[in-house]
């Protein structure tokens, strides 16, 4: 017997959870829109709704095209399986009420998307949860961060809009020590530049809207379960988890870490975060996510080689006091990057215009083919403006923790012509200068 | 549940269910380097269709102490001592791969304690290659590699999971990751050496369902054979387009042709 085939990335991303439709021979994924799915008789309906046999139920729950997509996620980011809902922020949402309640306390990086900083920093706490807010880079700080109550690290695998490089081997090292997981948002990474489970990490959360589907064309999220942390407590943590280790009263006292030594999140956001909140993905947004991914490496690799050009360009300019993107040596990041991101870092980055306020106003209003919008991993260029719009809410000392400047400007790079984006940003920094 | 067994705790999965002396109870048993999880659905099942189920985790194994059974007859003997414990007389037991040899010769050592008689993926012998056995004594993650990609069909590799969400083949590996250095191996040559088979086969007094993966590459259909000519009262069912790993690429199959042998109250 010689040694079994493994499927590769690339072929993943076209075929996995996937299989031509045994109804139709239907060869692209259909879009099963259906809320429901007629049960074979009263025993195979009972056995459905408490999770003795396999299939859907409710589009709530789950759809056979969403499960096409969780199955392909999962099988890209090496995890044991994932879960599709609205959106970015109710993938947040999801992975950490699947965690804990009211009295927890989360460790996070203060380098995050707004709309995340918004959750833990001014909604959670509404509901009890309290977040510790830490330089991702300090790992005494994040150590420092941890109390009893704490449930959860949490990152982004690139800091937003830093690029800050999470290093996740070490934070995901402190976060075990402490009978705790890692949970990263890989937005702006996808598995094709980092799979975060190989590194440590626990649970990874995406926003499907940017990368993966790659389009802008929709609002998705994603939880992604790596299978491997100990709910049960090898390490003593069992206590600090009962949602997964003790009986849920909300599904026939199923302990579920005894369910499923592996997949124990996975059940519990399912069976309850998903059946009570009810933040699902409809099927035709994950039959259009779907559709990106089998295009992502061709999709991220043109990113990639775009960005460079762009950074090279804005680098060399004289309007341009600095441009953050860890593959350039003077970023904080540059050797961990290196290391950790051996593909490239993103498409997604921010630089700061020399001059006013208005200098930057009319940088961003000059340009034709970056759109001015707030979104990021389009396949057309983005442009925005942070400190008034994503990070508005942010306080001015949170602002400058982060980096965020006035003059600050994100860009996401999109697949047009290299040459046409430059010319675009030298057009608009030239107005800059002169206004 | 946990109880103990030669002062080893043992667990098993019963699904949230108390035990009832006026029900039937099945037992089942997974394969090598893997515990109770693999029977998720058809354990949960039978719990809560009219049967006690005890879907253990073998000595050393998933949540149960001490070390594994160096042999299938060895891990036959702590069967019947745990089923001794639980002080059940009589019982179905139903047993996957390694376990389908545990419990063939469980019940051949007992005729008179066991009611029926389920082997998924059995073969006799159960030779194991020495690529997957070298790499098993090594602890090299290659032997979780090879047994990941032999247990499931060609189809199943890219996924397809019919329950939704879970990517089988990171499931399978995570799980035989999570076994302790030295217990896949122990397993694996539990299954080499075993030598005694047919004649179990030729014991056994009650009736036997052989559930086969048409695609089985693991333990093949064709190695069955001589496991089901041995086996007096027999039924086959052949799952099409099916690897080794049956509970999880074809769980209703399972369930639905262990409901047809193990007739339960609905």
């Amino acid at each position: 017997m010689t040694k079994p085939k493994t499927t590769r990335f690339d072929t993943l991303t076209l075929h996995a959870g996937a299989r031509p439709d045994p109804a139709t021979g239907a060869r692209a994924t259909p879009i099963y829109q259906s809320a429901s799915f007629v049960f074979r008789d009263s025993d195979h309906a009972a056995a459905l709704f408490n999770m003795e046999r396999a299939g859907h139920v409710y589009s709530r729950i789950s759809n056979p095209t969403c499960a096409v997509l969780e199955e392909r996620i999962s099988a890209l980011e090496d995890g044991v399986g994932a879960i599709a809902v609205a959106s970015g922020q109710a993938a947040l949402h999801l992975a950490i009420v699947t965690l804990m309640g009211a009295g927890s306390h989360i460790v996070a990086s203060r380098s995050l998307y707004g709309g995340s900083h918004n959750l833990l920093d001014f909604t959670l706490p509404r509901f009890g949860i309290e977040t510790t807010f830490v330089d991702p880079r300090d790992l005494d700080a994040w150590r420092g961060a941890i109390r009893p109550s704490t449930r959860l690290l949490f990152g982004e695998t690139l800091g937003n809009p830093g690029l800050e490089v999470l290093d996740i081997p070490r934070v995901a090292e402190l976060a075990h020590v402490h009978g705790l997981p890692l949970l990263v948002d890989s937005t702006f990474t996808t598995p094709y530049l980092m799979r975060p489970f190989e590194l440590g990490a626990d649970l990874v959360v995406h926003s499907a809207t940017k990368f993966l589907s790659g389009h802008g064309v929709v609002i998705g999220g994603l939880v992604v379960d790596g299978g491997r942390f100990d709910w049960h407590g090898a390490g003593g943590s069992a206590a600090k988890f009962p949602t997964l280790t003790e009986p849920y009263a909300g599904f026939h006292d199923m302990v579920f870490a005894e369910e499923s030594t592996t997949a124990a999140f996975l059940l519990r956001a399912r069976r309850e975060g998903i059946r009570d909140f009810g933040a699902c993905m409809a099927p035709m947004t994950a039959f259009q996510i779907l559709q990106g991914i089998e295009t992502l490496p061709l999709r991220m690799q043109r990113h990639i080689d775009n960005t460079r050009k762009i950074v090279a360009f804005l680098a060399a300019h004289a309007m341009v006091e600095s441009v953050g993107y860890p593959e350039l040596s003077q970023h904080p990041d540059h050797a961990l990057a290196k290391q950790m991101l051996p593909l490239g870092c993103g498409a997604v980055f921010s630089f700061s215009i020399r001059g006013t306020r208005e200098q930057g106003r009319r940088f961003i209003e000059s340009l034709r083919i970056f759109s001015h919008l707030a979104n990021v991993g389009d396949a057309k260029s983005l442009v925005i403006h942070p400190a008034s719009t994503t990070h508005f809410r942010v306080s001015a000392e949170d602002l400058r923790a982060a980096g965020i400047t006035e003059g600050t400007i994100r860009l996401s790079v999109g697949l047009e012509d290299p040459e046409d984006l430059i010319e675009d940003l030298s057009r608009a920094l030239h107005a800059a200068g002169k206004a | 549940m946990h109880c103990a067994v030669s002062g080893n705790s043992v667990y098993a999965y019963t699904g949230a269910r108390r035990f009832d002396a006026a029900l039937p109870t099945l037992v089942f048993v997974h394969g090598a380097a893997n515990d109770h999880s693999v029977w998720l659905l058809q354990a949960r099942y039978f719990a809560h269709h009219g049967r006690n189920v005890f879907a253990v985790d073998l000595p050393g194994h998933g949540r149960s102490g001490g070390e594994p059974p160096v042999s299938v007859e060895a891990a036959a003997a702590w069967l019947m001592m745990l089923i001794d414990t639980l002080h059940v007389p009589r019982v179905g037991l139903v047993g996957h791969s390694l376990g389908a040899l545990i419990v063939l010769e469980a019940a051949a050592r007992h005729p008179q304690r066991a009611t029926q008689l389920a082997l998924l993926g059995p073969a006799v012998p159960m030779p194991v290659a020495d690529v997957l056995l070298d790499a098993a004594r090594t602890n090299d993650h290659l032997a979780y590699e090879l047994i990941t990609g032999w247990s499931f069909s060609a189809r199943d590799q890219l996924g397809g999971n019919p329950l939704p969400g879970v990517w089988m083949l990171g499931n399978a590996m995570r799980l035989m990751e999570r076994s302790r250095p030295g217990v896949l191996y122990t397993d694996l040559l539990a299954c080499h050496r075993y030598g005694g088979g047919l004649s179990a086969a030729g014991s056994v007094r009650c009736p036997a369902l052989l559930l086969l993966g048409e695609r089985d590459l693991m333990a093949p259909a064709k190695n069955a054979a001589a496991l089901i000519a041995a086996l007096a009262d027999r039924r086959v069912v052949t799952v099409p387009d099916c690897g080794h790993s049956l509970m999880t690429e074809a769980p209703d199959a399972v369930v639905d042709a262990l409901r047809d042998f193990l007739p339960v109250a609905t």
